[in-house]
């Protein structure tokens, strides 16, 4: 076991990256996620590696490619508006399979918006954002320690799979204090990165590209990704449930708002209702088998958001028609009140819906 | 006997996709030589960017990467940030750095970043069939400014060479044409300098080619050449910009 410190959410995403052995990082100042480009410009200098300010988030994203093309663990962070800039660059480091990591400290939208915590970003992060056949790898941490930890697991993921990696947080994850422990960090074998652009030195030229003029070739291409895809699916579905077992009504959330939920439940069981929790951790891909199995027990589902309701479209592909799916959700950053769940479960249950 | 006009070892054999009298042909070769030259071919990334320059990845003999639109000084920043000893250059068209990527090349320049961009200016859109490019001159007419460029709705056109050169970070900017054998030669010996400027780690380097778009323009492989001559030269004109860096 490793030491025990109290950090920010943003710190520890930082100070995770660098535990993961990255060395390059490229960002953009945007509220709420600052702690981790500062906190980068400190300690990237420490360590031997790279901090660079970008002049927008579509350049810091592009300079991402680069040094992914030249074989580095690279990172950026940014918050909604700025990821929205970055779509342009995750579609190339998809296409051209690069492992690189970015980070969504998502803030309330649409447009400019505003700084609280949301997760109003959830079909931007899962269904595309980018143009093309493409999927990024999305987790979604719901604790400063998941924060760190799932940072480092991010890494290794992007090299296994040659895939971008998105972590999903928000404002209030990201701005959160808690204890964290400092963990030895897994040995994964990952395959070498032979096909980087690094000089060809002793063997033939390396290209790098997503462009495939041929549609046939783009085809071949794109079905590749999907077999990709295919065994991420089955390899990298992550999830956790909290006195689901019983459960006449399942909440699913994620993130900040498994949290909420998490504390709604304790409280619905207090009163004898029996409520429990399904919170999916890899967003893509979406746990839908697991969560089917686990709400087959129950009579109703309640997802909790904060947003008007984006991941609850997924929760009802994986229940069917079967099961009466309810949502509940604040947004603009507002955050549903435990207390507020609590009525909605209460709602439900009494109307038995 | 020593070869004197074989293929230089950084292009490849794959015929170009190029039109007749078209000059990309002409600055791929001469970036080649000038590796080859350098003597830096396997520590050497290219980036080729979006316009008809797409494929250079086919033809140069060395590590390549595609960047987006515009984005090739921010890749390039990217690769040679973590490769601190290869060779980094950038291979971009005039919308391609003067619009879109105005901003990338801007922030790269002035960064220093130790990176060399051949700039071809042919004051038009090629790839996509013609249409105006920032560079492209008061009263040309491309097929979105078909009465000619009119600069009171349209603006003027962007000198890159003059522009980047106010920045402390440029460590040598230079502008050439491939029109005759002479400019040939004194565009090689820019290209060669850029190239050096960059291995010395003074900074950043670009050359702005004048280039010919015969097909786009209308004109002959001949009249292309004396359009960029007579008419390109004028409003950009050839030369070394380099200014010595003030510091601070
Ligand atoms: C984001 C984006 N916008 C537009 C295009 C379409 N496009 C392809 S090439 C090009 C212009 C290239 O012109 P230039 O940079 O001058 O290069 P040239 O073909 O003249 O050498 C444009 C607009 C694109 N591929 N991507
Ligand atoms: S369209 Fe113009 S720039 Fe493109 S290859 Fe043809 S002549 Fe050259
Ligand atoms: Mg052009």
């Amino acid at each position: 076991m490793g030491e025990k410190v109290l950090m920010k959410g943003n710190e520890a995403i930082a100070e995770g990256a660098i535990l993961a052995d990255c060395r390059h990082f490229f960002g953009y100042p945007i509220t709420p996620q600052n702690e981790i480009p500062e906190y980068m410009s400190r300690r990237m200098p420490e360590v031997g590696g790279v901090f660079l300010q970008a002049e927008s988030e579509v350049a810091g994203s592009n300079m991402v490619y680069g040094a992914a093309c030249a074989g580095a663990r690279v990172m950026t962070t940014s918050s909604s508006p700025g990821i929205s800039l970055m779509q342009e660059a995750i579609s190339y480091v998809a296409g051209a399979e690069l492992p690189c990591v970015f980070v969504n400290i998502v803030r309330g939208g649409p447009g400019l918006g505003g700084i609280q915590g949301s997760q109003a970003d959830y079909f931007q992060a899962t269904k595309g954002g980018g143009h093309g056949d493409y999927k990024l790898i999305v987790l979604a941490p719901a604790s400063v320690q998941e924060l760190m930890d799932l940072t480092v697991e991010a890494f290794d993921l992007a090299d296994m799979y040659r895939n971008p990696v998105l972590l999903l947080g928000d404002a209030i994850l990201g701005q959160m204090m808690e204890p964290v422990v400092i963990r030895e960090r897994a040995k994964v074998d990952l395959p070498p990165k032979t096909w980087a652009t690094t000089g060809a030195k002793g063997r033939p030229k390396n290209v790098i590209t997503s462009l495939s003029l041929d549609p046939a070739k783009l085809e071949e291409h794109n079905l590749s990704l999907a077999e990709k895809y295919a065994r991420i699916s089955n390899e990298q579905v992550r999830y956790m449930t909290y006195m689901a077992d019983d459960a006449e009504t399942l909440l699913v959330a994620y993130g900040t708002s498994a949290r909420i939920a998490q504390a709604a439940i304790d409280m619905a069981r207090e009163r004898g209702l029996k409520v429990g929790l399904f919170r999916p951790i890899s967003l893509w891909p979406f746990p839908y088998d697991a969560l089917q199995l686990t709400a087959q027990g129950s009579l109703r589902v309640l997802v909790v958001e904060m947003s008007l309701g984006q991941m609850v479209e997924d929760v009802r592909l994986a229940t069917g028609n079967s099961k009466s799916v309810h949502f509940y959700g604040r947004t603009g950053g507002m955050t549903p009140t435990p207390r507020e769940v609590l009525n909605e479960i209460e709602r439900i249950v009494e109307e038995g819906i | 006997m020593k070869q004197v006009f074989g293929r230089p070892e950084t292009l490849t054999s794959v015929p170009t996709h190029y039109c007749p009298g078209c000059t990309h042909g002409i600055i791929h070769r001469l970036i080649a030589e000038v590796i080859d030259e350098l003597g830096v071919r396997e520590k050497t990334i290219g980036i080729s960017p979006v316009g008809c320059a797409v494929l250079a990845y086919d033809y140069f003999n060395c590590d390549f990467v595609e960047a987006s639109h515009g984005r090739a000084p921010a890749v390039a920043t990217g690769i040679k940030r973590t490769l601190p000893d290869s060779v980094v250059f950038c291979y971009q068209g005039d919308g391609d750095l003067a619009s879109i990527g105005a901003a990338e090349i801007i922030h790269a320049a002035t960064r220093g970043e130790k990176i060399t961009v051949i700039f071809v200016n042919n004051a038009i859109y090629g790839m996509t069939g013609g249409q105006m490019a920032p560079t492209t001159l008061p009263g040309q007419k491309t097929t979105t400014s078909p009465r000619g460029r009119n600069v009171e709705s349209a603006g003027y056109p962007i000198r890159v060479a003059e522009l980047l050169s106010s920045l402390s970070g440029v460590a040598y900017i230079a502008r050439v044409s491939a029109t005759s054998p002479a400019n040939v030669t004194k565009a090689k010996r820019a290209v060669k300098k850029a190239f050096e400027t960059q291995i010395n780690g003074k900074g950043f380097s670009l050359v702005e080619f004048l280039s010919t778009c015969p097909i786009n323009w209308g004109m002959s492989p001949l009249e292309a050449m004396k359009w960029v001559d007579d008419k390109m030269s004028v409003y950009y004109p050839l030369g070394d910009y380099t200014r010595v860096p003030e510091v601070g």
